[in-house]
Order: structure tokens, then sequence, then C-alpha cells
């Protein structure tokens, strides 16, 4: 099944490096990642998805906390959340098509934000499942070149957000109660 | 007050306790060595940087405390690697500082510049890269706490040489701020009681002790709720001196060599009780026939490996001293008679089969060479290892009644470990007896520490279990390629001279008679001694499961008439 991870991490050089040199060494297939800005400067989110049962995205979890620089983890996969994946997709279009292009994009709620001699460009946000739509129906025209940013998620408002990881939370030391060996 | 970074970097080192560090000073970090001439730290002079990890590792083992190795850049920080893999997978704190290009030089390929903090990524529970000399003082606070905390691991810190010379105030971080850092603490109540309600209905229990008690100092607790409830105890190879040897409760050694009984009562448990251990193959064998009627409780500080490789019933997740001293309390006194009755039976089957109690044929092997080490020492030295036969042979054969005595390579299996590790434990407190047991093998990859032990006057007994061959590599010839001794025929120099060149009293020793004399040798020595003993050279480590075969399908050493004595 697919999971879906948020992970809050230090806004810090090379933490992108860290999960996914994590991911390699430990050896998880990554469906998609993504890495943005929150409101804090100082803290960045990442969305990750997973292809794998639950005992594998535990264990993602768990190794997400070993690393210093990961504050939280959430799992959405089974909770309501808010999950949108961005596409730009370049189509062929000669002059005739454009219409029919804008029409396709219009009843997914995509827009052209590109047009040129023998292509546009078509912007589209949503579900993955909406995305996968839309190029197909696009597909036939000659799709030039595609992008996708990869899923992000929210969990929606009203709901607690699923920690599995022991210590994630209030669980665990604060700097200040040093465990010291004697 | 104005500091430079490398002043700075020593104020830390000096307020973390810090008494002696290990390295080799080199162009990226020779700022750092001008600046520890004016602290009072003692400075061990490595020949090789994978020796100044080894004997920082070393004396974090054997004393808790975190151990300190410096490397310039390049060549200097990678020779560290294979030291801190060892650090890494038997969770040992050491703090590695390299040196580094300066900062604008980085990405250029200077002159020794290597991206350490990227080779060493896998390798660390955390590193960092320190740009300026602002960086220094909370950096090394949170290093060290990292190190030493959770579960301990070894942290590098990568200075780049303008770091190092620039100054600025120094302003000692009175708190650590890490957000994403919060081991576990101890297990909630209803989780204890569930666990104690296990305990109780259990008729066939056993511990598996783990390197977790020592390094949390919880093995009093484990002692006590092996007593208390009347529960064997059997030990993974680093969890060896968390119940001492002569105990009754005492299982020895679990796994691939481990005692045949001991494995025999794992896998006809009703119930393992995993203490700071995390079920690696080398203990388990074929996962799928693992114990297969035990219910399973697993205390673990580190929530990544609960289920990894056994999925367990009852996973508490704590520091190992919290969980047990808040666990206990729900422990009931219980008896297990007739569990242990089956134990003994077992037992008795094993030692008719157990080398040590050969009769004297006039050959010379590892374990009663080891035997005669621990009447030598009267059971109280503290061993370090390379890695094969011998150190299965300690392991099996040097009976421990104290933990933090029995300093080996477990997780990593780091042949050359054991020579500069002795070093490491003999600073830890100079009065202890000290003893290396190593292979031929073992003892080459690191030889060259031999003379910094003499530049340090340092007090360590070698050993050398010399069988002229890689044994353990051939043993596993010998047993699944059909004796085809690939590369494992080992032609070693003459140790004994190699020792005297280096000024270091040696003898050889080729027949079992000559055994005591040469032990006493060693003792009444002042300083370091080396013994290069000519072991029997095809003799074999039994028991033995092969890899990935079930724990108690176990190749067994045939019977043998039993000395009279
Ligand atoms: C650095 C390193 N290289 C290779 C190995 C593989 N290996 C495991 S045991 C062994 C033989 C060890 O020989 P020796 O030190 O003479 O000990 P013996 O087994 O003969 O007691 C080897 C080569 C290893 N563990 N570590």
């Amino acid at each position: 099944m697919q999971h879906t991870l948020i992970a809050l991490v230090e806004n810090k050089p090379g933490v992108l490096n860290r999960v996914a040199s994590l991911f390699r060494r430990r050896n998880f297939n990554i469906e998609s990642l993504n890495v943005g800005h929150t409101d804090r400067k100082d803290i960045s989110r990442m969305t990750i998805v997973i292809n794998s049962d639950e005992v594998d995205a535990r264990k993602v979890e768990a190794n997400l906390y070993k690393l210093v620089n990961v504050i939280d983890v959430q799992d959405v996969s089974t909770q309501p959340a808010v999950i949108r994946d961005l596409a730009l997709i370049k189509v062929k279009a000669a002059l005739d098509q454009r219409a029919e292009i804008a029409n396709l994009a219009s009843i997914f709620r995509g827009r052209i934000v590109d047009v040129a001699a023998d292509s546009v460009i078509v912007e589209i946000t949503g579900t993955e499942d909406k995305i996968e739509s839309l190029i197909e129906l696009l597909r036939p025209f000659g799709i030039l070149e595609m992008v996708r940013t990869g899923q992000v998620a929210m969990l929606r408002g009203g709901y607690e957000p699923v920690r599995h990881t022991p210590g994630a939370g209030s669980n665990g030391h604060h700097p200040e109660e040093v465990l010291e060996f004697d | 007050m104005e500091l430079s970074g490398a002043e700075i970097l020593w104020e830390c080192l000096m307020r973390e306790g810090v008494e002696v560090v290990f390295g080799i000073p080199g162009g990226a970090n020779m700022p750092i060595y001008d600046a520890m001439l004016k602290y009072p730290v003692h400075h061990v002079l490595v020949r090789h940087e994978q020796g100044a990890a080894h004997m920082a590792d070393g004396y974090a083992r054997a004393s808790g405390k975190v151990g300190v190795a410096l490397a310039t850049s390049g060549p200097g920080a990678t020779n560290l690697v294979t030291g801190i893999a060892t650090a890494m997978m038997d969770s040992s704190p050491v703090v590695f500082i390299t040196g580094q290009v300066h900062a604008h030089l980085i990405g250029g390929d200077a002159f020794q510049e290597t991206d350490v903090t990227g080779i060493t990524l896998p390798i660390t529970k955390h590193n960092y890269l320190v740009t300026r000399a602002e960086e220094i003082a909370q950096v090394v606070r949170e290093a060290f706490y990292i190190a030493r905390t959770g579960r301990p691991g070894p942290v590098l810190i990568d200075i780049c040489k303008n770091a190092q010379i620039q100054k600025t105030e120094f302003v000692y971080p009175e708190k650590i701020e890490l957000p994403g850092y919060k081991p576990p603490r101890t297990a909630p109540p209803s989780e204890l009681k569930k666990a104690a309600q296990m305990i109780k209905e259990s008729r066939r229990p056993v511990i598996l002790a783990g390197h977790g008690l020592l390094i949390s100092r919880a093995y009093r607790e484990m002692q006590e709720l092996s007593h208390r409830a009347h529960i064997p105890v059997a030990m993974t190879l680093l969890g060896i001196g968390s119940m001492p040897a002569s105990d009754p409760h005492n299982l020895g050694m679990m796994g691939m060599h481990g005692e045949a009984y001991c494995n025999l009562a794992i896998q006809n448990a009703d119930l393992l009780i995993a203490l700071g251990m995390r079920f690696d193959d080398r203990v388990t064998g074929n996962l799928k026939t693992y114990a297969p009627h035990a219910k399973k409780i697993h205390v673990e500080i580190d929530p990544s490996e609960v289920h990894k490789n056994v999925v367990v019933d009852l996973p508490l997740f704590g520091d190992l001293k919290a969980v047990l001293t808040d666990l206990l309390p729900y422990v009931e006194e219980a008896r297990h008679d007739e569990w242990f009755d089956q134990i003994e039976e077992w037992r008795a089957e094993s030692d008719s089969r157990d080398i040590i109690y050969w009769p004297d044929d006039g050959k010379l092997y590892t374990a009663h060479v080891i035997r005669s080490i621990w009447e030598a020492t009267q059971g109280k030295a503290t061993l370090a290892t390379g890695v094969g036969q011998h150190q299965m042979w300690a392991a099996q054969y040097y009976p421990f009644e104290e933990p933090y005595r029995f300093i080996t390579s477990g997780g990593a299996g780091t042949m050359g470990f054991g020579v500069p590790a002795a070093l490491g434990v003999w600073f830890t407190d100079k009065s202890r007896d000290v003893w290396v047991i190593d292979g031929d093998g073992s003892f080459q990859m690191t030889q060259a520490e031999l003379s910094t032990i003499v530049q340090e006057g340092a007090s360590v007994k070698i050993a050398i279990m010399n069988n002229h061959f890689l044994g353990m590599v051939r043993q596993w010839q010998e047993f699944f390629f059909e004796s085809r001794y690939a590369a494992t025929p080992l032609h070693g120099p003459d140790f004994v001279k190699i020792a005297e060149a280096h000024g270091i009293p040696a003898q050889r020793i080729t027949k079992p008679e000559e055994v005591k004399d040469a032990l006493q040798f060693a003792n009444q020595t002042p300083g370091p001694v080396l013994l290069d003993f000519w072991v029997e050279k095809e003799e074999a480590v039994y028991p033995m499961v092969p890899a990935g075969a079930d724990l108690h399908d176990m190749i067994r050493r045939p019977v043998r008439e039993k000395s009279p004595a």
C-alpha cells in the first residue's frame, strides 16, 4: 500500500542529502519525495511517499528519527488529508488543436500557462489520479516535456496526527536531563 | 574573551573532561595541534589513524567516557574510516575531529581535500562540517552530547582550517537545542505490567543480554531480574560480562559460536527477554526457525531496531536502566527448576565435547592457552582481541566476572582492533591488567602501533595465537569449500624479533609445558610483553552454526575422552 509520511526537518545544509542517503543505505524504495519551506525559516517540510507494507513503513519512520535533524514524522496514510501534486506538461499543439487542449485542461481545472507556435504548457494541480487522467488524455497530442513536483500532503483540520515512533512528541529526552553513564 | 577557533575547541574539550586524545597532525589540523600545547591534555601520537580510532574506541568501551581521535584532512581522515565504522556498529561513543581545507577552497579539489562528512555520513551517528570559528563551541557541545546519550555512537566534526585560525568571542553554550533528538526514556506502566505478566506466565524464559546492558550500566538490574524470576541468561558477544560467568544463571555466549546448551535453551524457550541486543544474524541464524515457541519482549532505546530482524510481541522503548528499574517492582519471584534441569542436561552433553577437558596430548591448543592466561591473570584482566578464531576462543574460554573487560569488535568484525584498542583501555586506568589476545593475521594489520605502545610506556601484554593461517577463513574453507585453502596460509615474520626491534621483551612458545613460564615472564616483566604462541594450525572453533542455518543446527566437536582431572 502507499504510505504518505510528512517529515519536519531542520533547515540546514546537507539535510536532504542525509535523508536521501538513508533511503539508499537502508534500501527503501521511494515513490516520491518533495521538500519545501514551512512558515518557519528554520524548518523545512518533506512529503515522502513509499510503496510498502506496514512493517517497512514503520522502519522508514523509525530510521528517519535516527537522523538528528529530523524533528517530527507523521503518517497521514490512514488519515483524512489533502494530498496534491503539480504538473507542467508541454504538449505539441498546432493552431487548430489549442482550443481542444485548453478545453481538456479546464475540465480538470488545469490551465494553459504558455503558448508557442507549435506547443502549449498545461499546468495542473490535484491528486495523483486526476493528473494521470489528464496526462493520458494529452498523450495523443504528443507530450514534449513534463515535470511533476511529487506529492505534498497536509492533514485536514480537526484531526490528530499519527506518530508511530516512540520518542516522538513528548516521550523523549530534553537536553537538560542528560542521561549520564554513571 | 577572543580566542582562536582551535583554542575554543580545546576549551570545549576541557569542559567535556577530555584527558587524552589520539591522533596524527597534518597540514589541515596544525592550528589545533599548536593550540593543544596550552592545555592539560595528553596526546598519543599513533602510527596510523586507524589506530587512533580504535584507541579512542577502546577507551570509550572500557570507561563509558567519550573517546577522542584527531586526524588531518584527506588521507588522515580516510584512514579513520574503518575505525569509525567499527565504533558505529558497536554503538561506541567516540568524537572524531578532522581538519579540513579552507572553507573557500571546499569543492575545488584542493590539496588533501576529501568530502569527509560525505564519506562518513552512513557510518556516524551524526557529523558536522564547521566553516566558521563561531560555530565550534556549539558543535562540540552537541557532538559530545549526541555521542554519549541515547544509543551512543561516533560523531565526526570536520573543521575548516580558517575556522581553526579565526578569532572570535568564546561563549560556552549553556544549553543544547536539538529539537530532533529525543531518544525514548522509559516505557509506560501499562506496558511494564504486560511484560511482568508475560514473565510470570512463562515456563521456559531466557534473557538475551546485549551490549546495551553495559552501555546503559543496567547489568545489575538485569541480574536482579534473572535471580528474582529464576531466568537463565544468554549473552551476545558484546554482552559478555553483564552476568558473572560463575553465576549459575549464566549460559554463556549465544549464536554462531555460542555454547550448544545456550542455543538450545533459546530454541526451546517460551519467552525471550531481549535486553539491549539487536538480533544480529550472527546470533539468530535462520530467522524463520528462530526461537519458534517463544514470545518475545524487546527492550531497546533505538526504535529502528525493534521488529527489524525479529518481529516481537512486546517492545519496551527506552533506556535499559530506566526500563528495568521501572519493571522490577512488577516482577514476582519464581522458580523454573525443571527448565534449569533440562538446560543442565544439555550442558553436560556439551561438556563431553569440550576441548577444554581434553588431556594434554603434547599439542598447543588456543583454547588451553587462553584458559592458562585466565588462570595467570586470576580472571581479572581486560582483554582486547582481533577478529577470528582466537576472538571466539577468548569469548568461550576466558570467563569474565565483571563487565567492561572484554573489548572486541563485534558488529564490524574488524581485524587489527586488538592492539590499538588495548592501548586505549590502558589509558582509562594505568593499573589495569590489559592483555591482547590476537591472531597472527589480525596483529599484522595494526602492528605499527607497537611503537606507540613503547613510546607511551604502556603496560600491555600481547599474546599472539599464531596458527600461521587466517584461521577463521581457513575454518570456513575446511567446512564449506572442501578444504581448498585459497589465500589463507600466512607466513608471518618472526614476531619475537619484531617485538625486540621495538624494545619489547618477547618469547616464543611452541609446547604446552612452556606456557606457564611464559605467562609468569609476562606478568613479572614490567611494561609491554609479546608472547608468540605457535598453536595448532588447523583447529576449528566449535560449535558452529553455519551462516544462515537454524540456530539448533550446529556443527559439533566430536566427543573425545574426558580428562580425569
Ligand atoms: C579487516 C578485515 N579483513 C578481513 C576480514 C575477514 N576475516 C575474518 S576472520 C579472518 C582471519 C583472521 O585471522 P587471524 O587474525 O590470524 O585469526 P585466527 O582466525 O587465525 O585466530 C579474516 C581474514 C576481517 N574480519 N577484517
